[in-house]
This record gives structure tokens, sequence and C-alpha cells, in this order.
């Protein structure tokens, strides 16, 4: 039998928190989970900082690719099969990308992202098309299905409608990270009526599209995501300590380059570093392995860094207070200058984090054509943007959905042993007393 | 502090205005790709290389008064028309950007209508692909835009044009 069609002889199910059971019965789809590359996926976690807020949210990116992967299969197995606009012989392709998509992120990626200019998607590319045990197994399939799924994950296959289902303002991909960031930081939003938003989804050619009769289910999605954005995703002492681990990065990389020695040798950062990042190189990076250098880097001579690593390490973070770029700008030259007198560096203890640096979003109604939103699919076939019908998106659409904090170490500038009248002046500007 | 906000003002400055969010989008990830140091991540998506980072940026640039953002009925479709205010021109006047050349290619960039720009940015964003697969890439993803041979062609030449201004 072709491997592609190659069915497990009984059913494997994993017990899943958020879904009950993920169900795997294609042999292809079992090996793929069995790779090195996708239980790699384990060491790394969903939320990246943000169990140092909340103290449940450990779950990995492996628990959400299987939740991914789940959710399509019951789209295309439960809804979608029999129906004239779903082609079957996309089901196997669609299920590899769904449970592969996020294959690439590597540890707190979005911070590493930024400081070293990476971007996990390439990496899932070089994953999937590289010489890696997930190549070889999607070659088993066919010598160009490996090139298949990368251009479904990287968004660039004719194939609109497989793209949707994991890539959308609806998608698989939000569906299962909005219910499991909810379960696991044990918050009371990020609920919905999933089970009915499927029952309603129908299969066009270059989208998945709601039924009207789903409108208030989705409506529900569209809280819960707004919900969690401001609840979870962009809670303030996460970012914290995203501003930390970002600044230790940065600390290391210009150590590194002004060549100081460390006591402990940035191994695995090296090619990173450099810029010279191989793929093995990549793949050997997890958060185990940076949380190692990170408590290493405790006892570095190097004060900034080490005091960030303790910082880290101990969740002893910055405060914040909130930010006006727009009235405030003046104050904060000022108080980059007082910064630099009281002997704190600001680049590394003053920072400004705003809502652009993250990694989420909300849902726009993707008006002169930037992202294609979500479609209602009315009675007499007619498609209609989801605000446009619904009150609820519209409000919550047309909203103030940007913010800035200003952090700073609380600690350093209560310190009155040096430097007191500086730091009374900087506490004075940041209206801390 | 706030560097990526002061690039996005400078690149709106010199160009003196831009309409249109799929042209800001465009010009923007043409001028990351041929050089200049813009940070903002761009995915590929249903209309080319677009970036949420950016869209959230511009955003927050208009909430802090730093961008004038105007709506306007084009057709049967409304459109944004961008300009930095006097406050925002402040700001930039505290805050450094050098990036020298921006100015010569975001003028030229703005002068092109923003299909020709979603063109040239989807031929960008396959700069990793023979020109044959390329054009097969445009053909198939871009059907609705009907794009030519030629108009490809002269996209290839496009960027070599603007390469060219920053050398």
């Amino acid at each position: 039998m072709a491997y592609a069609a190659e069915k497990l002889s009984e059913e494997k199910v994993f017990k899943d928190p958020v879904h009950r059971y993920i169900h795997v019965r294609d042999r292809a789809i079992w090996d793929l989970i069995g790779t090195k590359e996708f239980q790699r996926l384990r060491r790394i976690k969903q939320l990246g900082t943000t169990f140092l807020t909340f103290h449940g949210a450990e779950h990995s990116r492996f628990n959400h690719s299987l939740g991914v992967y789940e959710i399509v299969r019951r789209i295309i197995d439960d809804v979608f099969a029999g129906r004239p606009e779903w082609n079957d012989d996309d089901r196997l392709l669609t299920l590899c990308a769904a449970l592969l998509h996020d294959l690439g992120h590597g540890p707190f990626s979005h911070s590493f992202e930024k400081v070293f200019d990476f971007d996990h998607e390439d990496f899932t590319n070089k994953i999937i098309l590289g010489e890696t045990e997930v190549n070889k197994i999607l070659l088993k399939v066919g010598p160009g299905f490996p090139a298949k799924v990368a251009e479904i994950i990287a968004k660039t296959s004719e194939k609109k409608l497989v793209i949707s289902l994991i890539s959308s303002q609806i998608d698989a991909d939000r569906m299962d990270y909005l219910q499991r960031d909810a379960y696991f930081t044990g918050v009371s939003y990020g609920h919905f009526d999933m089970e009915r938003i499927l029952r309603v989804m129908r299969p066009r050619e270059d989208q998945v599209v709601i039924k009207k009769s789903g409108m208030h289910a989705v409506e529900d999605y569209i809280m819960s995501r707004y919900q969690m954005y401001w609840q979870v995703y962009f809670h303030p002492v996460s970012r914290s300590a995203e501003v930390i681990l970002t600044k230790i990065l940065h600390r290391a990389k210009q150590l590194f380059e002004e060549n100081y020695a460390f006591k402990y040798d940035p191994l695995h950062f090296t090619s990173i570093f450099l810029g010279q990042v191989t793929l093995e190189d990549y793949l050997k990076l997890d958060e185990s392995v940076i949380l190692y250098y990170f408590q290493m880097w405790q006892e570095e001579v190097d004060s900034i860094l080490s005091d960030l690593c303790r910082r880290f390490v101990n969740r002893n973070l910055f405060k914040f207070v909130e930010f006006d770029p727009a009235n405030e700008y003046k104050k904060l030259a000022e108080l980059n200058s007082l910064f630099k007198k009281a002997g704190i560096d600001p680049e590394y203890y003053l920072v400004v984090d705003s809502s652009s640096d993250l990694p989420y979003d909300f849902y726009r109604p993707g008006e002169e054509e930037e992202r294609l939103p979500i479609h209602l699919l009315m009675k007499n076939e007619e498609l209609r943007e989801l605000s446009r019908e619904s009150e609820i998106v519209d409000a919550i659409s047309g909203k103030r959905r940007t913010d800035h904090k200003l952090y700073y170490p609380a600690d350093y500038l209560a310190d009155n042993s040096t430097k007191k009248n500086i730091k009374q002046q900087i506490r004075a500007l940041l209206e801390l007393e | 502090m706030l560097k990526d906000h002061a690039k996005l003002m400078q690149a709106i400055q010199v160009s003196g205005e831009i309409t249109g969010r799929k042209k800001l989008q465009k010009m923007i990830y043409i001028a990351k790709k041929i050089a200049f140091p813009f940070h903002e991540r761009f995915q590929f998506h249903f209309y080319g290389p677009y970036s949420e980072e950016l869209t959230t940026r511009v955003e927050e640039l208009c909430n802090m008064g730093f961008l004038d953002e105007v709506k306007e009925k084009k057709g049967g479709y409304f459109q944004y028309r961008y300009t930095l205010t006097d406050s925002g021109k402040e700001f930039l006047s505290l805050n450094d950007v050098d990036m020298p050349f921006l100015q010569d290619c975001l003028t030229d960039m703005n002068g092109q209508n923003a299909r020709f720009l979603e063109l040239v940015s989807t031929v960008l964003y396959f700069d990793n692909l023979s020109k044959e697969e390329v054009t097969n890439k445009v053909f198939t993803l871009k059907s609705s835009q009907r794009y030519t041979e030629a108009e490809i062609g002269e996209a290839f030449q496009y960027i070599e044009a603007l390469k060219e201004k920053i050398q």
C-alpha cells in the first residue's frame, strides 16, 4: 500500500486537556510525531515568559501543534468530507501542514527573532526541506511532498483554502491556542463554542467561510481573542520578563562582539552571534539550553549581564509605568540622561515596550486588501465581511488597540546609597513619589 | 527608544504623503528587502508580503498624534492617506534616523501604483528562486491581478534600478 494512504492497524490517541483526545490513524502523521525535530517542540513553551505571571502556563509547542492537527482533522473528516468544494486528495497535505506549522519555533522565539533577526518560518522551511527526519518521512509520501507542505505553511501555495484552515483570521491555529492558553493560564476568558464554529464552517475556492447562522459563535471567538490579548498576551508582567530576556541576549551579543572573556563560554550561541547559524546549530537550541546559560551567567563579571540573568532566573522583574509617547517623549530624553548620571545604563534599564512589539493581534476587518477578513455566508450565497453584520465585532474593531509601558529597575532607583539626589529626580519624573 | 517608530516616521516624511495602506506596506517591504534597516516582520498573505507589526505601529503613531490618517472614499472602497503631523516632525527632529538614499528610493516607489508595487514585492519575496520560477509563482499566486510577462520583466528591472540608487 502506498505510504500516503497507509493507516495504523489501530487508532492511536493522545489524551489532551483541551480536545479530550487527539486521534491519529495515518501512518505518516504518527511517524512525523516521532521525529526528533517534532519532539524538540516539547522543550519549547508555547507562551514564552508568561509562566512567570501565570504559573500554569508551562505548556509546550508540542501540545499546541497536536491540537492544531486535531482541529484540522475534525474539520476535514467531519465537516468538509464529501463537499464538492473540498478535494479529499489534499487531506494528508493539510494534516501534515497543520502538525508542522510551528516546527521552526526556537526557544523564547519572539525575543530571539527580535535580537538576532531570525524568522521561525524560515527555519520551518529549512527543517521540512533539509536533511532531517521530518523530511525523510515526507519524502516517503512523494518526491514533491515536502515542498508542498512547506508552501502551505509559508502561505505561498496556490491551495488557498488549505492555507486558510491553518492560517487566517479564524483558523485552527488561533482556535487551539486561545483555548489552550486559557486552560493553562487558568483565566476564565478564551473560551468559545468551537464545536459550533466547526459545524458552520464551509469550504469555498479561496477560503473557509462561516454560515451566517454561526455568527454568534464567531462573535464569542472574537471577544475571547480580544480578552486574551489584554489579559494574558499583553500582560505587563510577562512583558517585563520579555524585556529582560531580550536585554540579556543583547548584552551577551555585545560582550561577544567586544571579545569579552566569558567565564562560561557561550558555545551554543557562537554561530548565532556570528550570524552564521546552521540548521544543526538551531535545532540544538531549546529552553533548557538557554536557561542553563542564564543560570551560569549570573556569575559573570560583567555586572549588567549577571544582574539581568539574576532578575530573570529569580523573577526580580522591572516595574513599569504607563507611558504616553506623544506627551512624554521629552521626559523620556530627560530620564535617559538622568539614568546615565546615576550610573544605570538606560540602554538596558530604561525600556519602552509597545503593543507593536508583540506577536499577537486583534481581528481587523481588512479594508483595502490587507488581510483576508472573516466572511459570513448568507442564505443567498453572498459573502459579507463579519463586522458589517455583527455590531459586537464592529464595536471592538473600532477600539483603540495600542499601549506603551516604560520599564525600569525599581530596586536600583530605591537604593539611596549612591547618587541619592539624581535617583530622587528620576523617581519624581516617574511619579513614584 | 521608539527607534522603529522613528524610522517609519522618517519614511513617511521623506515620501511627503503615502496614500493607501497596501502601498505603505509594499513600500516598506521593498525598502527593507533592498537594504534599509526596517525591522518589521513580513509574511506572505493573500495580497503579498504583509506585516501585522507595521500595521500596529502605524496605528500607534496615529494614536500618538505623530501621524495623520485621512480616510478617503475612492471608487467602491475607502483608502487611507498618511502624513506626518507637526508633533511628529518635532519628535523626529529629536530622534536621529540615519538612512541615506531612503528619500530617493521611497520617492520613486511612491510614484508607482500599488498594483505594480504588489508585483515588485512579490518578486522580491521569491528572490531565492530563478526568474522562471518567480514568473510561475506570480502567475499562480497572483492570477487575479493578471500580470503579464512584460510587467514581471519591468518589476525585475525596477528592483535593479532601486538597488543602483543605493550603491
